[in-house]
């Protein structure tokens, strides 16, 4: 009986020749990874072991992306604790200022996420990576703290849900919407402990941000990660980028899934989710054409290069609505450099919109755009839950690019075909 | 031991509404417990009381990585979230920092909100002294089981390290 790619990477980082779904081992981790909020947990969870250095100085990334710039004393005490951290431990790879972005985007256009490795962060999306064919499972603080002494972490072995993407997008449609249209079919817990393992032409079509895109997502079903297997695009991306050699892994043809899901993309139409469930998933356009006040484009999510053309294309020679505020946050800084280069930006905000700093801050309502009471958004993030960008009594849609830039030109919750 | 109060809540309770991010510049779980479940249910923070029951349904704690989730409710004084499935990570991190996280289908569908409750972790089960039933709660695996009685992640990697 033959492995999954998450078994098969499991094993070989627990020393074990075959794992089966549900058994219990301590994995040794090739890259461990802490942002802004949940870093001085884990420095804390740290020094609590008693070590006093860190496994290895390369494998441990600290980045401050959530409420950077420091938003207010507090948080500015939460990102000197880090940098003190990874000062005194010397680590190879800390980011902040100008040199930070949005982790799970940053890692892999740092040549860090490498196939048949296994990333250990804390923070749910930190799946994101599986896109590279890296077995990236998102854990909790005092997990990364005594990691940091160990360099392993216990993990139960997920059963694999295959996922076959089927199809080809339509032009105003994109990856968030087949991701949402997963998350319709799934539910909150329809992959609950499963590991997602991304197959079938179109995923062998999809850029490596339209990967992340679907990879990000699979955790908001309740699944430990999203992975797909090494291809040309998987060898491309990482040609100029990989910092260490790596090697493919590939699921065995005799592996065993716990199921089988098809995602066709065919005439799959731009998709938005309701507020405040990102599995309450509908048509844009014809299921709400709710007034709105924000528009948030960006997050690890939906905040690479690809995201912000599709925008910009949809806002070249329009005007964003009166009453809305368009915030748009490159999700790192060569993706910033380079939309400035293209022209992206300065789209942007010639119709009108706001370019921001790399940063995590108003998906999680953090800072950089947080909602007023009964103040109504369209974000390409990917959680709406009620409270998550700001007070409680606000409501959030979630949407792909295109959505959000054309709901931010007609001031509601619009579908671009409606331009 | 005393009965305590069982505070009910439903399916599918994320880190948002457990702690919202907007109170993570902080990772004092004394200054998180006052927002605990803050935007859901206003009047359990006022009235929570040491050692009272959170009973919840399907998938308690999905969303974020969030540690800061189990941290305030255990500041809260809550003795135990008892729920009928876990998201992964919060499930974790309840085990990795000492919240005892139990997983019970029967409990989640029998017990009302107010009623008092009772924990018997030798037996296996939470007693319900108003409804006058009791509950199995699901045996842990052998690894979380040592996890637990050994102190934690924490203290376990301490006995490996000798420090």
């Amino acid at each position: 009986m033959g492995m999954t790619l998450s078994e098969k990477i499991l094993a070989a980082h627990a020393g074990r020749h075959v794992l089966r779904p549900g058994q219990i081992v301590e994995a040794r981790a090739d890259l461990l990874m802490a942002n802004d909020i949940t870093a001085p947990l884990a420095i804390d969870a740290f020094k609590d072991t008693g070590a006093l250095k860190v496994f290895d100085p390369d494998r441990v990334v600290l980045i401050a992306d959530h409420f950077t710039p420091n938003k207010d004393l507090a948080t500015a005490r939460q990102v000197r604790k880090m940098l003190d951290f990874a000062a005194a431990q010397m680590l190879t790879h800390r980011f902040e200022g100008g040199r930070a972005g949005v982790e799970h985007v940053l890692l892999p256009e740092q040549g860090l996420a490498l196939p048949g490795e296994i990333i250990a962060g804390a923070d749910s999306h930190t799946s994101t990576m599986g896109a590279c064919g890296a077995w990236a499972v998102g854990v909790g603080s005092t997990d990364i703290g005594a990691a940091m002494a160990t360099g392993k972490v216990w993990f139960k072995v997920p059963a694999t849900l295959r996922v076959e993407l089927t199809g080809s997008l339509g032009p105003w449609s994109s990856a968030k919407d087949l991701a949402l249209e997963m998350l319709r079919r799934l539910g909150p817990d329809g992959a609950d402990y499963l590991a997602l393992e991304f197959h079938g032409p179109l995923a062998g079509r999809l850029s490596m941000s339209q990967r992340q895109c679907l990879a990000n997502m699979a955790v908001e079903a309740g699944a430990k990660t999203g992975i797909f297997g090494v291809d040309d695009i998987t060898r491309d991306y990482l040609a100029d980028r990989a910092r260490r050699p790596w090697q493919a892994v590939a699921p065995d043809p005799d592996a065993v899934y716990h199921d089988t899901i098809t995602i066709n993309a065919d005439g799959l139409g731009p998709l938005i989710a309701r507020p405040h469930s990102p599995y309450d998933v509908a048509p844009a356009g014809e299921s709400s054409r709710e007034a709105i006040n924000q528009v948030f484009i960006g997050s690890c999510t939906n905040g690479r290069l690809d995201d912000l053309r599709q925008a910009a294309a949809v806002l070249q020679g329009r005007q964003v609505h009166s009453r809305v505020r368009l915030i748009v946050l490159p999700a790192t800084p060569a993706i910033y450099r380079q939309a400035l280069k293209e022209g992206v930006l300065e789209t942007i905000v010639e119709a009108g919109g706001q370019v921001g700093p790399p940063s995590c801050g108003p998906c999680l309502g953090g800072h950089l755009g947080v909602l007023a009471p009964g103040e109504v958004a369209v974000a390409t993030s990917n959680r709406n839950f009620i409270g998550r960008m700001g007070h409680r009594t606000s409501r959030v849609y979630l949407a792909g690019p295109m959505v959000a830039a054309a709901s931010a030109v007609l001031g509601r919750v619009a579908s671009p075909e409606e331009l | 031991m005393h009965y305590r109060r069982a505070w009910v809540l439903g399916d599918h309770v994320d880190t948002d509404a457990i702690i919202a991010a907007r109170y993570l510049i902080t990772s004092n779980p004394r200054r998180l417990a006052p927002h605990v479940l803050e935007d859901l249910r206003a009047d359990f923070c006022e009235q929570v009381a040491f050692g009272d029951f959170l009973v919840a349904g399907r998938n308690f704690g999905c969303g974020s990585s969030r540690e800061h989730a189990p941290l305030a409710i255990r500041a809260t004084g809550v003795a135990a979230v008892v729920a009928a499935s876990f998201s992964r990570i919060f499930c974790r991190n309840a085990f990795n920092t000492g919240l005892l996280a139990l997983r019970s289908p029967q409990a989640a569908a029998g017990v009302r909100e107010g009623d008092r409750l009772r924990l018997d972790l030798k037996r296996g089960v939470i007693e319900n002294g108003d409804q006058k039933t009791e509950y199995a709660i699901e045996p842990l695996d052998p690894f979380l089981m040592e996890l637990v009685a050994g102190g934690g992640l924490i203290a376990r990697v301490r006995r490996q390290l000798g420090t």
